[in-house]
């Protein structure tokens, strides 16, 4: 329990703290966009992972329901980018979520059956946990442009859903 | 003899009555908020959950009287036949809470 709970906090300082201070210099829009996108892309991907890993039906349940919303999200925000004529820009932010999301799938994908299942729900609990702590008090705040602003809003409340859908599957995996 | 004749009368009143009393309420389902957060209805009144977000959503009972499944931008309907206080939420997103009361 206790090491569970200290990798969390880990897992939440390394996003939060580390790469997402990086971008305390107010992000522009189209570095919140990219940062954004980003990390709907890395939700999706430890998702698939978990739908061919998982073992237990309600984290499989779980991880299709992620792919199935952070699908839908980075589509409006696709459109929502074209429609604005933004260009989505990569940065140091957006590169090191990516880096850090590498190395969580691949030590996820050490892992077998029950203890899959726990470290990647787990895992969802802290990485949406430290997304909705970066879109409240990074993201949104910097946002320019009211329909960007209006879409992390949007997915601020599908995120904290999301948060406390993965608390509640962890609560019956114990 | 008389009474027996009232009660046939007031059945067949109660029945030629009663599509009429069932009403249709619209519960929505937009930007991860449902609204109206309260609802009232009765046995018999249709609610159409009318979801206009990208995203599924569904109206769970807590107490496990049903569990409605609302794909995206679709409009569902349910006929209400049990009463009670239903505390129900989105099995998808939990942050989406509201209660709607049922009469008898």
């Amino acid at each position: 329990m206790l090491l569970r709970l200290s990798a969390a906090i880990v897992a939440m300082t390394l996003i939060s703290g580390a790469a997402l201070a990086q971008g305390a210099a107010k992000p522009t829009d189209p570095q919140i966009a990219h940062i954004a996108y980003t990390a709907g892309v890395i939700d999706i991907a430890a998702a698939k992972q978990a739908e061919t890993r998982a073992s237990s039906k309600d984290v499989k349940a779980f991880a299709q329901d992620m792919v199935r919303d952070h699908e839908a999200v980075n589509k409006q925000a696709l459109d929502l980018v074209k429609k604005l004529k933004v260009t989505p820009e990569d940065n140091d932010t957006s590169r090191t979520l990516s880096k850090q999301a590498a190395d969580k799938l691949a030590e996820l994908g050490k892992l077998k059956g029950a203890d899959y299942d726990k470290a990647y729900v787990a895992n969802e609990v802290a990485y949406h946990k430290a997304v909705n702590g970066a879109l409240e008090t990074l993201l949104i705040p910097s946002a320019s442009n009211a329909e960007l602003k209006s879409l992390l809003q949007t997915g601020l409340k599908i995120f904290q859903g999301h948060q406390q859908h993965a608390e509640h599957v962890a609560a019956t995996l114990k | 003899m008389l009474p027996g004749r009232v009660l046939v009368i007031a059945l067949a009143a109660c029945w030629t009555a009663a599509p009429a009393h069932a009403a249709t309420i619209q519960i929505t389902m937009e930007n991860l908020v449902i609204s109206p957060a309260s609802a009232s209805a009765k046995v018999g009144d249709i609610i159409e959950w009318i979801n206009k977000d990208v995203f599924a959503h569904t109206a769970t009972a807590k107490n496990g009287d049903w569990d409605v499944a609302m794909p995206p931008k679709k409009t569902v309907t349910q006929v209400l036949k049990k009463a009670g206080t239903i505390d129900y939420y989105c099995r998808f997103h939990p942050n989406m809470k509201a209660t709607l009361t049922i009469a008898p």
